[in-house]
């Protein structure tokens, strides 16, 4: 029997929306594969580009930034719109750097959409796991 | 070289069920920081914090993991735990192997797996972790209220009641906002001048409270505790304190403009007092109005004047203050009339809006209480009213309810009756939203003791038809298409942010939300703060809502604010953005994304006012060179943690 590719996803939720989200995830007991790995940042906003580089450099599969809804959700003002235009840029450079855009996603979750958090978990892992393993760099290259 | 201890929780079955609590201890005993680690079935129990507590002493731990439920839940709980015993408590980090691990999954070797990865990723952070502390700031023990309309004035009094100063300031030339122009109230039907002139009354005669009217707020600094405010104080020309309200000059003044206070249904002069009870009692002149500075065209109104109260040569006056907090009551106003064509809003002087028929209601008003058409004049004998006019229709105009309209409304059909006995009222309704004391109650009593037709169902048109205006609508419970033929048609106009809501939202930088109102930071637990601290939210601004909610909120307000001012100093989470001057080039691209302001240039490169900070961290991603940071958050720790979630085994 073959083996499942089991990718590796690091997610970079907001402390007040899509952390808050995963919490009630939890607590509605709700199911989704263990793939992610949740890393608590304040504010997507606080997502600097160079994390997402750096998971993917360090054989992530794929990477989650969750933050608070548009248009205003954001506990710090803005900070989701700051992340939404970094998407865009950062799509751009993965794409440069032979890394399908696909394997970085960024959605927005209310601290009350616990159900929302764990269906995107599990539709992520999925298509992260068809993309197959990231493209990995020779020894040497790095 | 760090010296972690490492907690992991059982949490009963919650945690030790799906993640094998045993090895997570075990593996994480051997990271290279990690000196101790243990597990304990309830780590939060008063045994557990022990357990931790002697665990630092014993093992002469310097940082803490306790690997447990959400930080959410008993953060705040272990770090106090082991401040106790002499750790600074930012040296405690919680690993979320509950909500976001054990309990989202089902497969146990996965799931130790990743609650090891969890716990590894915070043993990186913690050991990244500096010892913080607090930083404390005095507070200016004085608020600032802007706005004065019901809330404005409630949160005032209030403020003013428990010792402190305040400033009310009012953009307009007399406080009392939209309720001074209400008729009468629901449900009580008490008049609304009598109930809110006393209020006003006690405004300007406090000695507690600074009244600024006819004054706006155009600019704002600082922070919670110590805001630094510019008040624009527009010249009068008549100096409040001389005039004795005589109207001489009113009577000489040849310009005749629509009085804004009757919605237009009544005439001022460019040197007006806008009512009657207006506070502070005094004239204004109005000078885009008035036909000019030059007395050789005019100058009618300084002659006339016997105590030589007007003053043409005055100047707009900027006032700074300091104040600790402020409260942000700047009101709502009705949906603009050319939006509705559908109900021939703005084009035919018959079909007015509850306003107008307030004023028209009132015994002060324009027609001295007698309800009469504008347009000839007649008593109309048939009236029908819609609600929601722009409310509660997201395809063609707002999404919101607009709460009060439902009340209102049966209370204008009622005193309707009361005032043409023989009158007709038919109200046009989507449903009836009746929830407040002594309100379903009164609803009952304009259904079937005052006899007033309710019609389920929106009008599709309101058009002219000779003499009368028709409506066209569809009654949805008989499914009939209806047809009426009135004299007056009142609309009951959605509510939008005040006019003031949008220019103190540019002004002090905070939030709104999607429909422009004033956003509070939990819509259920944290209702009437701002997300920036130290404003603090009531009335209208915030949301529609009616008398008894707008002053309930302002009461809130006002002792949220008090919490902030009654202190000696304040206390701000540490855990700020911080500069690396060397590495810092002042390009000045973080003062650009920060939402607080609270960055600026100081000698070539950026420097962080710790108080204002919230600690976001939008700078830190956005500084090109490194030099921006997150204290506790740093570019090395996300670094570290990132690695150690990827790193094998």
């Amino acid at each position: 029997m073959k083996k499942v590719f089991e990718p590796r996803i690091v997610a970079f939720l907001c402390n007040w929306c899509a952390y808050s989200g995963a919490d009630l995830a939890g607590v509605s007991r709700l199911k989704y594969p263990p793939n992610v790995v949740p890393i608590r940042v304040m504010c997507s906003g606080r997502v600097d580009p160079q994390f997402v580089l750096e998971a993917f450099r360090e054989g992530a599969d794929g990477v989650f930034i969750g933050g608070c809804h548009t248009p205003s959700d954001c506990h710090y003002v803005n900070g989701n719109f700051k992340t939404y235009k970094r998407k865009i840029v950062m799509d751009r450079m993965l794409e440069q750097i032979g890394i399908n855009p696909r394997r970085l996603r960024l959605e927005w979750v209310s601290a009350s959409e616990g159900k929302k958090f764990a269906e995107v978990m599990d539709e992520f892992i999925a298509e992260v796991r068809k993309l197959g393993p990231v493209p990995r760099m020779k020894e040497g290259e790095r | 070289m760090a010296r972690v201890g490492v907690f992991v929780c059982h949490c009963g079955f919650n945690i030790a069920g799906t993640v094998d609590v045993e090895k997570v201890a075990e593996t994480l005993g051997k990271d290279k920081d990690v000196v101790f680690s243990t597990t304990y079935k309830y780590m939060c129990s008063g045994p557990g914090q022990t357990l931790v507590q002697e665990a630092i002493k014993e093992h002469r731990l310097d940082k803490v993991i306790i690997a447990a439920c959400s930080p959410g839940m008993h953060e705040a709980t272990f770090r106090s735990a082991a401040e106790d015993v002499g750790l600074n408590p930012y040296d405690v980090e919680i690993a979320n192997i509950r909500e976001q691990c054990s309990w989202v999954h089902d497969d146990m070797e996965k799931g130790t797996e990743k609650a090891i990865k969890i716990a590894r990723s915070m043993v990186r952070k913690v050991v990244g972790n500096q010892p913080l502390e607090p930083v404390k700031v005095g507070v200016t023990p004085k608020v600032l209220v802007i706005g004065g309309g019901i809330a404005g004035i409630q949160a005032a009094l209030d403020v003013a009641d428990a010792g402190y100063e305040v400033i009310l300031v009012e953009k307009e030339t007399s406080i009392g906002g939209h309720m001074a122009q209400l008729s009468e109230t629901f449900p009580t039907l008490d008049c609304s001048q009598c109930i809110l002139t006393p209020k006003m009354v006690a405004v300007s005669r406090n000695p507690k409270i600074k009244l600024m009217t006819y004054s706006e707020v155009i600019d704002i600094s600082g922070y919670v505790g110590n805001f630094k405010v510019k008040i624009k104080e527009k010249p009068r020309y008549v100096d409040p304190e001389k005039c004795n309200l005589c109207t001489d000059c009113e009577d000489v003044c040849p310009v005749v403009v629509p009085n804004e206070f009757d919605m237009g249904l009544s005439i001022r002069k460019a040197i007006y007092l806008p009512f009657p009870q207006a506070v502070p009692s005094t004239y204004t002149l109005d000078m885009e109005k008035c036909l000019g500075l030059d007395p050789i065209r005019c100058g009618k109104c300084i002659e006339v004047c016997d105590v030589e109260a007007i003053d043409y040569d005055v100047h707009p006056k900027i006032i700074e203050e300091e104040v600790g907090a402020i409260i942000v009551a700047t009101g709502y106003d009705l949906y603009p009339k050319n939006m509705l064509g559908e109900y021939g809003y703005g084009e035919d002087e018959d079909i007015i809006n509850g306003l107008e028929f307030e004023r028209m209601l009132s015994a002060s008003g324009p027609t001295k209480g007698e309800v009469r058409r504008p347009s000839d004049g007649k008593v109309p004998k048939r009236v029908v009213f819609i609600q929601c006019a722009g409310s509660r229709d997201p395809d063609n105009h707002l999404p919101y309810c607009s709460k009060i309209c439902c009340m209102y409304t049966a209370k204008h059909a009622m005193l309707y009756k009361h005032h043409v006995e023989d009158g007709e009222a038919y109200i046009f309704y989507i449903d009836i939203r009746a929830a407040g004391k002594g309100y379903e109650e009164f609803i009952h009593r304009a259904m079937e003791e005052e006899r007033i037709v309710y019609l389920r169902g929106k009008p599709s048109k309101v058009f002219r038809k000779g003499e009368k205006l028709v409506v066209w609508g569809v009654d949805t419970l008989l499914g009939e298409k209806i047809e009426i033929e009135a004299d007056l048609v009142v609309l009951a106009m959605a509510m939008v942010p005040g006019k003031g809501t949008g220019e103190i939202i540019d002004v002090l930088n905070c939030a709104a939300d999607e429909n422009e109102f004033l956003k509070e930071v939990h819509p259920k637990l944290r209702p009437v703060e701002s997300s920036t601290p130290g404003f603090f939210l009531a009335g209208a601004a915030q949301a529609p809502k009616d008398i008894p909610d707008t002053v309930a909120q302002a009461s809130a307000a006002a002792s949220k604010a008090l919490s902030v001012i009654g202190q000696e100093y304040l206390e701000h989470e540490p855990a700020v953005a911080q500069v690396d001057e060397d590495l810092c080039s002042g390009c000045e691209v973080c003062i650009s994304v920060c939402p607080y302001g609270a960055i600026s240039p100081v000698g070539g490169h950026a420097e962080v006012n710790a108080v204002m900070c919230e600690g976001c961290g939008s700078c830190a991603a956005a500084c090109p060179s490194g030099a921006m940071t997150l204290k506790n958050g740093t570019q090395e720790q996300i670094f570290d943690m990132i690695r150690s979630i990827l790193q094998e085994g």
